[in-house]
């Protein structure tokens, strides 16, 4: 089992980052697109854009482009992006699913560490290829067809973490919903432990249950709502990777707010 | 010189100088949630509990509530305004939406997440307390108090006081029914001749030394029956203002209809019992409440004047000429104040609702332009900036521009008011909220918002009869129901004419059935009849008035000519000639009428 079960090491502050980077302990991974990374990015991080992953998540893809990150079995990876999180978070997961234990996301966004005026530049760091194993973690991913029979169980909570219009005009029947703006507070990418559990005790989302996570289409959004779970001190979650567009697409059942027109009420 | 060279810091601008929330009432909440969800409090006692802190019920859910949170004087400082983005962003639909009474709405919002607003707004000063049920409502105050040029002087601090006097007050928890207060800056910006207490400031020599003191309504009110309010006395010195506001509130909770919930209104009591005996009721108990109350009994009334500072020069003087539509912005959306080289910008919304992140820009909007450092809400879900520099003001509009905020229209008839219709509200009948935004719309492209003449007019749409979009005050009103044709049904208005609410305030007469999708057509008729039959120096909004009043000698004479001259507009054409006249605005699937409880009356 993972380390990041236990909720110490979910998100890691800028100040371990920073003496992390100095004892050249860590890998850093900057999951922006690249022309962003060649301007400037944390020093020492390697650039792995989320569409550059997306475009083949295959785990026999992903241990390549983790090997050839430099990154082993032992190696400690932190992620960062510029997108409160989610992209970053999506990166985490798929490197914990691939089997990979110690790997944290940065509590804060790159654009937050650069307006505190911390270590950033523009070169590319000179990388030794690794060989990492490949111990797929299954129980932290949620196919379809396991989400379809999961939802019907009492002790399954199913959490939908697109914006609120979304839910209301169409989610998974028995969803329920908490927005990835809810997530987040002030300049962490993550509330406060207590924040967290409280928000989630009120909606009785408690300890005992399993958990699957979703959102629009690629388990980001989600993927962020994976690791707050965590931080709240819910072990049990796992995320429908492949979310809502899946779910459509598989045209499996959705349910609907019915009888009142409230995207007239938004002013987009 | 660059703008974020001057700005000031955010931890600079003025911060809000009275706390109305409590803490323990956010984590009150939450417990009480969870208790009803585990039925161990029954439906009624736990609704009762919920609109006393400010959350309604949604339409066809109980999944949901709508939470109101009350702005004091309408005043709302950047933070808070930072503050309610991020709320609206966490746990409503990314979008807030402003009402008529000076308060912000936050719409669809998890039943079990109203204790994390709560805390918020207590973070930053602000409460949901009382903005619903049967309570004191949110005392208003006109945007323009302190700088309107007609006032005779600031009722600002006499509403903080007020506010602060009835809120949690034991005396105003459990009345028959809600009860609300208006202060107004002077007769022209109005509004105090339709609440229950509404009162427009004035000056008075008495005995060669001049005392403060109101002119006082009440008894007036929209809803499902509206009136228009009386005035209690000549003049009502200032120190009498607490004893006059209590014996009313005590004579309301000791007559009024605790039964009949569709008329328990106070403004029925003094229709049932004839205004002479409900204003010497009034006196008399005013008397009584003088000489028990003690000397502690005093509105608490803070006349520390804020600070005005024009630090910053926000323009620079190199001036690249006006940007695009400032003239019809500056001449719509604003209006001068007494405080020379000073002006108040409206931002007009569409029907009130605003982006959260035009919520975050608008923080720092005031910090940057207003010179008192916040801002007001206005009377028709709009917001006014108030004591921006007259050499600020091309810049200002520049600003708006970039976060969608500088529609013009503001001060005209093109800014509708519509209530909040099917979109969220349960005893909705149409979505009134949208055809407020397509009249909008349509009256901008078509430039109306330049025509003097519409300027004085207004629109305002309820969803239903029950008055919310405050039809009954309007130039043009309307409030929605149903019509069918054989089994087809269609969204229908009823229109009213002629209502006002200045010095002259009646309520609008019932002058035809305009189907949804005809509604804007029929205005523009009324336009067009309008500019035929105008004398010169009308307005549409005095011409109204003398159609409405049988005042007017040309060939459209009565509300009853009116209606002859747009009947042909109303006629329902078959499904198969226009299949969209029997579709509601916003809907896709044919119109049916649905409604659940109201929750007004609980």
């Amino acid at each position: 089992m993972c380390c990041l079960t236990g909720s110490g090491n979910i998100t890691t502050d800028v100040d371990s980052l920073r003496s992390e980077i100095r004892d050249k302990s860590v890998r850093v991974i900057d999951v922006r697109r690249e022309d962003d990374y060649k301007k400037d990015h944390i020093s020492t991080a390697v650039n792995l854009p989320l569409a550059n992953l997306l475009s083949d998540d295959s785990p026999e893809r992903v241990v390549k482009l983790v090997n050839s990150m430099g990154i082993d079995d032992e190696t400690r990876v932190v992620v960062y992006d510029d997108t409160f999180g989610a992209l970053a978070s999506r990166v985490a997961w798929t490197l914990e699913y691939l089997g990979h234990s110690d790997v944290s996301l940065l509590e804060t966004t790159y654009s937050n560490w650069k307006s505190l005026g911390l270590e950033s530049d523009s070169q590319t760091p000179d990388i030794q290829s690794k060989e990492h194993s490949v111990k797929l973690q299954s129980d932290i991913l949620a196919t379809s067809d396991y989400l379809e029979s999961a939802k019907e169980r009492d002790d399954v909570v199913l959490i939908d973490n697109r914006e609120r219009l979304n839910f209301l005009e169409q989610h998974i029947p028995g969803a329920i919903s908490l927005p990835y703006r809810t997530l987040a507070s002030n300049d962490k990418i993550l509330r406060p432990k207590e924040d967290m559990k409280r928000l989630l005790d009120n909606r009785g989302v408690t300890g005992d249950a399993e958990i699957i996570t979703y959102c629009g289409s690629v388990g980001t959004l989600s993927g962020l709502a994976y690791y707050a779970l965590k931080t709240a001190g819910l072990p049990n979650a796992k995320l429908y990777v492949r979310s809502f567009k899946e779910w459509k697409n598989l045209q499996k059942p959705t349910a609907k707010q019915e009888d009142a027109n409230y995207w007239d009420l938004s002013a987009e | 010189m660059t703008v974020s060279d001057l700005k000031q810091s955010a931890s600079d601008s003025p911060k809000h100088k009275i706390n109305w929330a409590r803490i323990e009432e956010a984590d009150d909440f939450a417990k009480t949630v969870k208790l009803y969800r585990q039925g161990k409090y029954d439906e009624d006692s736990f609704r009762r509990y919920r609109l006393q802190h400010g959350a309604y019920g949604t339409r066809m859910t109980s999944d949901y509530a709508m939470v109101r949170i009350k702005l004091p004087a309408g005043e709302i400082y950047p933070h808070q305004i930072e503050k309610l983005s991020q709320l609206s962003e966490q746990y409503s639909i990314g979008s807030a939406h402003i009402t008529t009474r000076e308060s912000i709405q936050l719409h669809w919002v998890i039943l079990e997440d109203v204790s994390e607003i709560l805390r918020g707004l207590a973070d930053v000063g602000m409460t949901s307390r009382e903005a619903c049920g049967n309570s004191v409502r949110n005392v208003m105050c006109s945007p323009m108090t302190g700088v309107c040029p007609n006032e005779e002087f600031d009722s600002t601090p006499y509403a903080r006081a007020t506010a602060k006097f009835f809120l949690r007050n034991p005396m105003s928890q459990n009345l028959p029914r809600k009860f609300k207060f208006t202060f107004t800056c002077c007769e022209k910006h109005g509004m105090v001749r339709i609440v229950d207490v509404g009162l427009i400031p004035q000056i008075r020599e008495i005995d060669g030394t001049t005392q403060k003191g109101f002119k006082i309504f009440l008894g007036g009110g929209l809803g499902n029956r509206s009136f228009v309010g009386h005035q209690l006395e000549d003049f009502t010195p200032e120190e009498d203002l607490l004893y006059t506001s209590i014996a009313v509130v005590k004579i309301f909770d000791r007559l009024g209809d605790r039964k009949n919930l569709a008329r328990n209104r106070m403004r029925y009591l003094v229709n049932d019992m004839g205004w002479e005996k409900f204003q010497n009721l009034v006196l008399k108990e005013r008397a009584v409440v003088r000489a028990t109350q003690s000397v502690i009994t005093q509105l608490d009334v803070d006349h520390t004047p804020d600070e005005i500072k024009h630090p910053i020069r926000v323009s620079d003087e190199s001036g690249s000429g006006s940007p695009d539509g400032y003239a019809r912005w500056l001449k719509t959306n604003t209006e001068t104040q007494k405080q020379s080289d000073y002006r108040t910008a409206y931002i007009t919304l569409e029907a009130g609702d605003i982006t959260s992140s035009q919520l975050q820009a608008l923080a720092d909007i005031i910090r940057d332009f207003s010179a008192e450092g916040k801002a007001r809400a206005g009377f028709v879900q709009n917001i006014a900036l108030r004591y921006v520099h007259e050499d600020d003001l091309p810049r200002l509009y520049s600003k708006l521009l970039e976060i969608g905020l500088a529609k013009s229209g503001a001060l005209t008839m093109t800014a509708p008011i519509g209530c909040s219709g099917t979109t969220s509200c349960n005893l909705a009948l149409t979505n009134s909220h949208r055809l407020a935004k397509e009249i909008q719309r349509k009256f901008l492209e078509l430039k109306l918002d330049e025509d003097d003449d519409l300027r004085d007019a207004s629109i305002k749409i309820s969803g239903c009869p029950n008055s919310c979009g405050q039809h009954g005050i309007a130039t043009i009103g309307f409030f929605g129901g149903g019509a069918r044709v054989g089994k087809d049904m269609y969204a229908n208005y009823q229109m009213l004419l002629g209502g006002r609410s200045d010095g002259d305030a009646m309520l609008g007469q019932i002058c035809h059935r305009v189907p949804a999708k005809r509604v804007i057509p029929v205005i523009l008729k009324i336009i067009e009849l309008f500019k035929e039959h105008k004398k010169p120096d009308d307005t549409l909004k005095s011409w109204i008035h003398r159609v409405a009043t049988n005042a007017e000698d040309s060939e459209i004479k009565t509300l009853n000519d009116v209606k002859k001259a747009i009947d042909p507009l109303t006629i329902p054409p078959t499904k198969e000639e226009d299949p969209d006249f029997y579709l509601d605005y916003g809907s896709d699937t044919s119109y049916h009428t649905k409604t659940g409880k109201g929750e007004c009356a609980a």
